[in-house]
């Protein structure tokens, strides 16, 4: 456990000393998001229904700009050696950089879309559940990802073929993440789609650092 | 102990060494010695558990290392050509988490102490970015003393080193084995080391 909180800690301390890598993400989100309403024009009736899809499409692809980094330089440097032989189980080290990654490039998002979604002309109610769908489903994308950066680990062109790979395993954060706020904003529940969220997070948080590992072992043979 | 029987080794299609046996006891050292590409790396990796020999099998105190798994990463500690420094961060900062990743307790002044050791006195809060290729290795080097592993296994450890850090590793190998170590390396370089077997790929 103790292993696990290092190399959380180290990836931040990386990612604090070079920031492009956290600004990048976070600035892909906010431009693509303010893209939409300068294009389409002032029609908030237009814009309401657009919002919940746009944001989380740029949200997709926010994710997917780190993703082919997220262990490119430990493979480089020999550092994913040094893990590999830690007496601490491989598995946990891997969802410790999972957890890193969404730290970096997840939770900015999570933080951002509220202001975002006002340029949507989206309500509180809808802002909130927008923000709890986020929160949900972008840790999903960090583990899911995972898998795929780990199985491109060491390919050239790698980069191409991983949103190949994993954007359409993305497909059902995006139904139900987007559903959640079209359901809020059409007066319906929204229970059911958080709860499919949450169920497939669960899921993916006990499967991917597994996959990511195998995948991992591999690349390192 | 660190022993293998009938180790064979395949890159490709092309097989580099087959039915290798060898045996390192405690306070013996292994000087792996061959051309370039007879499979001294691919032999380092395959006694450090990384890569899956195509034959035999290495073993250690007489189990498999796959059945010892935790017991032998414990007292292993493996030197690659790649030294799993992270450029961004102080010479400090690595052995801290090279510490952690190891299981092991360090303290800052054990660190500090250890970093001293191999000269690198007033750059310890250096990124390790901007030191020369030789203080990167010998950063590499002060991990050999905060880490109390029985069993070293050193890839080129005497790459970018100048003359004084070459006698500063010997002596600290010579201590190592004395208290008991083993060390496996591969050097082209002849080694004053005393208690050492030659391996000829």
């Amino acid at each position: 456990m103790n292993a696990m909180l290092a190399v959380i800690r180290r990836d931040l301390l990386v990612a604090m000393r070079c920031k492009t890598e956290v600004l990048t993400a976070l600035f892909f989100f906010v431009i693509v998001t303010s893209l939409f309403p300068l294009g389409i024009g002032p029609e908030p009736a237009l814009l309401r229904k657009i919002a919940p899809g746009v944001l989380w499409v740029a949200a997709l692809l926010a994710t997917m700009l780190g993703l082919h980094r997220m262990f490119a330089a430990d493979h480089a440097d020999g550092t994913l050696e040094q893990m590999a032989l830690s007496p601490a189980p491989l598995a946990l080290l891997v969802a410790g950089k999972i957890v890193s990654h969404w730290l970096v490039s997840g939770l900015p998002l999570v933080l951002m879309a509220p202001i975002l979604g006002i340029q949507f002309d989206l309500d509180a109610g809808a802002l909130g559940v927008l923000m709890l769908a986020l929160l949900l489903g972008t840790p999903l994308l960090s583990l899911i990802g995972a898998i795929g950066a780990a199985l491109t680990l060491g390919v050239r062109g790698g980069g191409v073929l991983l949103s190949l790979l994993v954007l359409p395993l993305y497909v059902p954060a995006l139904i139900f993440g987007a559903g959640a706020v079209q359901a809020q904003m059409a007066g319906l529940d929204v229970g059911g789609h958080l709860s499919l969220l949450a169920a497939l997070l669960a899921l993916a948080a006990f499967f991917a650092p597994w996959a990511t590992t195998a995948a991992l072992r591999i690349a390192l043979e | 102990m660190l022993s293998a029987h009938g180790l064979t080794c395949v890159r490709g299609e092309r097989p580099l060494f087959s039915g290798l046996d060898l045996a390192v006891d405690a306070g013996e050292w292994l000087h792996v010695r061959g051309e370039n590409g007879t499979g001294k790396t691919s032999l380092l990796r395959l006694l450090a558990g990384l890569a899956q020999p195509a034959g035999g099998e290495v073993l250690w105190d007489g189990q498999p290392i796959r059945q010892a798994d935790e017991a032998y990463r414990r007292n292993l500690m493996f030197l690659g050509h790649h030294g799993a420094l992270k450029e961004e961060l102080t010479a400090l900062e690595n052995l801290e988490f090279a510490a952690a990743l190891d299981g092991a307790e360090l303290s800052e002044a054990e660190a500090i102490a250890a970093l001293h050791r191999f000269g690198l006195k007033g750059r310890e809060e250096l990124p390790v970015r901007v030191l020369s290729a030789g203080q990167k290795r010998r950063v590499l080097l002060a991990r050999l003393v905060t880490r109390k592993a029985r069993l070293w296994v050193l890839d080129e450890p005497f790459t970018a080193l100048d003359t004084k850090a070459v006698a500063m590793l010997a002596a600290l190998i010579g201590e190592h084995l004395a208290g008991g170590g083993m060390a496996v390396l591969t050097s082209h370089q002849a080694m004053p080391i005393p208690g050492g077997k030659v391996l000829q790929l």
